[in-house]
């Protein structure tokens, strides 16, 4: 049996306060297993981002529960959430977030400057090669179409060989042949083990995941894709 | 995040924003250099200027016959009743009483008509012995002074002033006759300008026995006055302590307030000195403090905007795994690392302009150790607190509010 990667119970993210008060999660309860790929889908202002950062454990929830992995991610302090994000959490924004001062293999390499980790170098090629990047990794970011600005920051969510890979929009910033190579990379991920969440507004990219998870209004509504 | 790690990524942070870098350091590099070259140049300036007013004769003192009380300044005799003796000359060239006496010289003065071949001058004529010219301050432009064998032996010399010698047509070896009698130039004064009404230029000085003998009479004891010298304008107080207490002793006095004799210094050259050397420190301390103020700011922007602008890559780095203090760190080493690269080419370049500007302009440059440690540490402070502060407080944001800034 898969292990529980995600259990989200009861999850409530309030910002604002008094009459600004804003539920923008609200009660949302959700299992991801290990090896599935799913998408979490919505409209802009469903909530969903803010579902993500709960999810990347770039924020904690106002209240409910939390297992990441079975540890309890709601109540961890700062330090704890920086090392989940290192070592369990590949994340891919939609805006890439590469540095553009340094090279492609420096860029994959970045997280494994904050955990301890030998062969770094050979670590990133190896990312940048399954994301089919070989060719380019002394080049910077400026220097690589998007799609394949996209490719490098893939390969920086594998090289840790997380538990989970996050990507926030993906392709949002693509065109569709790149979107169509950055969706193909993930389902590959996916089909060689990766458990992969994917946030989206787009039903058309929220159909490569095998089960969609519609978001509304702070509410989640669970389908499994035929 | 181990140290060396945090200390390559630092610098891999530093090379990969090499405008960036460059624009810090020069900051840091001119503010440096504008401090201290600003302050050398007025070291420079403020010790030429006390070295020409130490010229002028500030560490003089005058011992003169008389007495003075506090309240209502000068009173009793002067001039004929002279109380200052060869004595309290011998006592004060006695430098175990006086060590911060440098030189004595009796005076007696008297006007007289000094003749040459060509033509006749009326002027001042000191009597003094071979300390005159240094209790002055004075030098030679030609000749000699005369010795204390000639002072003994009643000697016919005379040196004379600029001015007198010109009006005289004299020079070194010719004869003049000062009240009929004849002296032979032996000297020649350098020029010292004139001091109030008073020309410097405009007066002979021959041996005090002479001048007792032929010019102002008097008994051979007794003179008018007593010029003293101290070593330096810093110990002029204490020389005129000494000289005081020494004068209280061999006059028999005990109340200082009934004393016989007064000692003066140059005292409007000495508060004129004084209040110059005030106003050039405060000068200084401006100007330095102006450009420390400027180099801080000019480093300050350049570290704010470099970490406001490096707020994305904050937020990346924390979302990657990195800890508020491994950030810190980081951000630390970069912000030290340019403070000390620029202070150090700061004082290189402070020292360079040191050795070039006073060959290439006539402008003197006095390095010393105080402003360049001042305008390090402070230019280095600046640049590590404005490099840190900004950093830490971007490092403490939520990853995702650091990574959505623009």
């Amino acid at each position: 049996m898969a292990a529980e990667i995600i259990r989200l119970v009861d999850v409530t993210k309030v910002y604002g306060s008094g009459d600004a008060t804003v539920r923008a999660v609200d009660g949302v309860s959700l299992r991801v297993q290990e090896g599935e790929f799913v998408a979490v889908m919505g409209p802009s202002g469903s909530g969903k981002s803010t579902l993500m950062h709960i999810l990347g454990c770039l924020d904690v929830p106002t209240s409910g529960e939390y297992l990441f992995a079975g540890e309890d991610v709601a109540r961890m302090n700062e330090r704890e959430l920086a090392s989940i994000r290192n070592r369990r959490i590949g994340f891919v924004f939609q805006q890439f977030h590469l540095l553009s001062s340094m090279s492609a293999w420096r860029n994959v390499e970045l997280p494994l400057l904050y955990r301890a980790a030998r062969d770094r170098k050979q670590m990133a090629l190896n990312a940048l090669a399954q994301v089919g990047l070989s060719a380019r990794v002394q080049h910077r970011p400026n220097q690589l179409s998007g799609g394949q600005q996209q490719r490098v920051a893939i390969a920086r969510a594998l090289v840790t060989t997380p538990t989970m890979i996050l990507a926030d929009e993906p392709t949002g910033n693509l065109d569709s042949k790149s979107s169509r190579e950055v969706l193909d990379i993930l389902t590959g991920l996916n089909k060689s083990g990766h458990t992969i969440v994917l946030i989206t507004h787009d039903p058309n990219v929220a159909s490569v995941a095998a089960r969609v998870v519609e978001m509304a209004d702070g509410h989640i509504q669970d389908r499994v894709a035929a | 995040m181990s140290l060396l790690r945090t200390f390559d990524t630092g610098m891999r942070g530093l090379l990969g924003h090499r405008l960036r870098s460059i624009l810090t350091t020069l900051g840091i590099l001119f503010g440096v250099a504008a401090v201290i070259c600003t302050v050398g140049i007025g070291t420079a300036s403020a010790d030429s200027v006390n070295s020409r007013i130490a010229a002028l004769g500030t560490n003089l003192l005058t011992v003169s016959p008389g007495s003075s009380t506090s309240t209502f300044g000068v009173r009793g005799g002067s001039g004929s009743a002279n109380t200052l003796t060869m004595e309290d000359v011998a006592g004060l060239e006695d430098k175990a009483d006086v060590p911060d006496v440098a030189a004595v010289a009796p005076v007696v003065q008297g006007t007289a008509t000094l003749v040459s071949s060509s033509s006749n001058w009326s002027t001042t004529v000191q009597g003094s012995t071979s300390g005159w010219l240094t209790a002055n301050a004075r030098t030679l432009s030609e000749g000699a002074f005369f010795t204390q064998k000639q002072v003994t032996e009643h000697a016919q010399v005379v040196v004379l002033g600029q001015t007198t010698a010109a009006e005289l047509g004299a020079t070194v070896g010719s004869q003049v006759s000062i009240s009929g009698a004849p002296f032979e130039v032996i000297g020649l004064l350098t020029s010292s300008g004139s001091t109030g009404f008073t020309n410097n230029d405009d007066l002979a000085v021959v041996p005090l026995t002479t001048a007792q003998d032929q010019i102002t009479g008097g008994s051979p004891d007794s003179v008018q006055r007593i010029l003293l010298s101290a070593t330096s304008s810093t110990t002029i107080g204490s020389a005129y302590l000494e000289a005081d207490q020494l004068l209280l002793q061999t006059h028999h006095i005990t109340n200082s307030a009934s004393a016989d004799f007064n000692i003066t210094s140059a005292s409007t050259l000495a508060s004129t000195a004084a209040s110059v050397t005030t106003t050039l420190t405060i000068l200084l301390a401006s100007v330095a403090a102006i450009s420390l103020l400027v180099g801080g700011i000019g480093v300050m922007n350049i570290m704010l905007v470099s970490v406001t602008e490096r707020t994305q890559e904050i937020g990346l780095r924390k979302a990657l795994g990195a800890t508020p203090r491994d950030l810190l760190r980081q951000f630390l080493i970069e912000a030290a690392t340019l403070s000390f690269v620029g202070g150090v080419l700061g004082v290189g370049a402070a020292l360079l302009a040191g050795f070039l500007v006073p060959r290439l302009a006539n402008i003197a440059v006095t390095i010393t150790a105080t402003p360049v440690i001042i305008a390090v540490a402070v230019a280095a402070g600046v640049g590590l607190i404005f490099g840190v502060y900004p950093a830490a407080r971007a490092a403490r944001l939520a990853p995702i509010a650091a990574l959505r800034s623009e």
